[in-house]
């Protein structure tokens, strides 16, 4: 085994946290609309997507047609076509069967830690980065769908917000030394809170706003900005 | 086949399509500065978005989930790691949420 790829497993320990309770949520919300449990369990194990999974659920719930859950399911989910492209300039040469491999993974997480690395991964860093939060999103589930009473309910609180906690450890340590980055997040933050409070504009379902939102807002930092050169951005901390 | 094999069938499919195009299919290096500069800012970008103002209503009340955020952005600023701010923002969560709610 690679050095690489446990340097991957590691990093994705937090994400693998935060996973589990989302995932959990997922598995409780799935049983209550009368899915069983083992369908939420495939579900996750073949998708690793929240919106799209809980839209599907939803759907399923109402018996919508395949084509209105195809449909929705490339909506919600569309975003990873953009997220896929941006990591096709950031890994390493490799195969066609590896990369055919890693593209199941790339989930918001795992494509913010891996396209904000300072240098170009590989296969098995990727492979590592990709397998601990699979693990979380499957247990996750696995346990909401059976056990969540057990839970109390201030810590399933307190976990919700491990995600964000995340997200928040990995732009500011670059914002801070990097100006251009800090402008793009105020200017991503902003058209968020616009589009999340202007009752015209929150019609846009989540998957799009964050479509939406993310074009403009690098459209506009390309423009006004250029990025620190040889990407020397900062290595988040372990 | 019953109606949610189908329905495991089509999302997952669509889900992996999503994702797959675009890393296996697109290979060749981008040349131009501005496409450059603007993959560079995409992560930012989604980061920003995703998370203002959502991270706000992932808890039992906006007061716990701010203290949560202000938490994880003085660790973060202090390079605390992923892991140490994730949790010292859930641990701001807990305790905040112990003496309001």
């Amino acid at each position: 085994m690679k050095q690489s790829f446990f340097s991957g497993l590691r990093d994705g320990i937090p994400i693998c946290l935060g996973y589990i309770v989302v995932s959990m949520s997922f598995g409780m919300f799935a049983v209550a609309r009368g899915i069983p449990v083992s369908t939420a369990i495939a579900l996750s194990m073949t998708n690793m997507t929240s919106a799209g999974q809980f839209a599907a659920v939803n759907l399923a719930g109402a018996c919508a047609t395949f084509t209105e859950i195809g449909l929705a399911t490339a909506v919600v989910n569309i975003r990873y076509a953009l997220m896929s492209l941006v990591l096709s300039q950031k890994i390493e040469k490799m195969s066609f069967f590896k990369r055919m491999l890693l593209a199941a993974g790339i989930t918001d997480e795992v494509f913010t830690l891996a396209s904000t690395r300072g240098q170009k991964v590989g296969f098995s860093y990727m492979a590592g980065l990709i397998v601990t939060p699979y693990i979380g999103w499957s247990l996750g589930t696995i346990l909401g769908a059976t056990v969540n009473s057990l839970m109390p309910v201030s810590v399933v609180s307190a976990m919700g917000i491990t995600l964000y906690g995340m997200f928040v450890a990995i732009v500011v340590p670059v914002a801070r030394e990097e100006r251009p980055v800090l402008m793009t997040l105020l200017i991503a933050i902003s058209l968020s809170c616009l589009f999340k409070y202007t009752p015209a504009l929150a019609a846009l379902s989540a998957g799009w706003t964050i479509i939406v939102v993310t074009l403009i807002t690098a459209s506009l930092a390309a423009c006004l900005f250029t990025p620190v050169e040889t990407a020397k951005s900062v290595e988040v901390a372990k | 086949m019953s109606y949610l094999t189908g329905v495991i069938l089509v999302t997952s499919l669509v889900t992996y399509l999503v994702r797959m195009l675009p890393i296996v299919f697109f290979k060749r290096e981008l040349s131009s500065q501005w496409l450059k500069a603007f993959m560079y800012y995409i992560p930012y970008a989604v980061l920003g978005t995703m998370t203002f103002p959502a991270i706000l209503e992932s808890t039992r009340s906006t007061l716990s989930a701010g203290s949560g955020f202000l938490v994880a952005i003085i660790l973060a600023y202090f390079n605390r790691g992923l892991l140490l701010t994730a949790l010292g923002a859930a641990a701001a969560v807990f305790v905040v949420e112990y003496f309001t709610i």
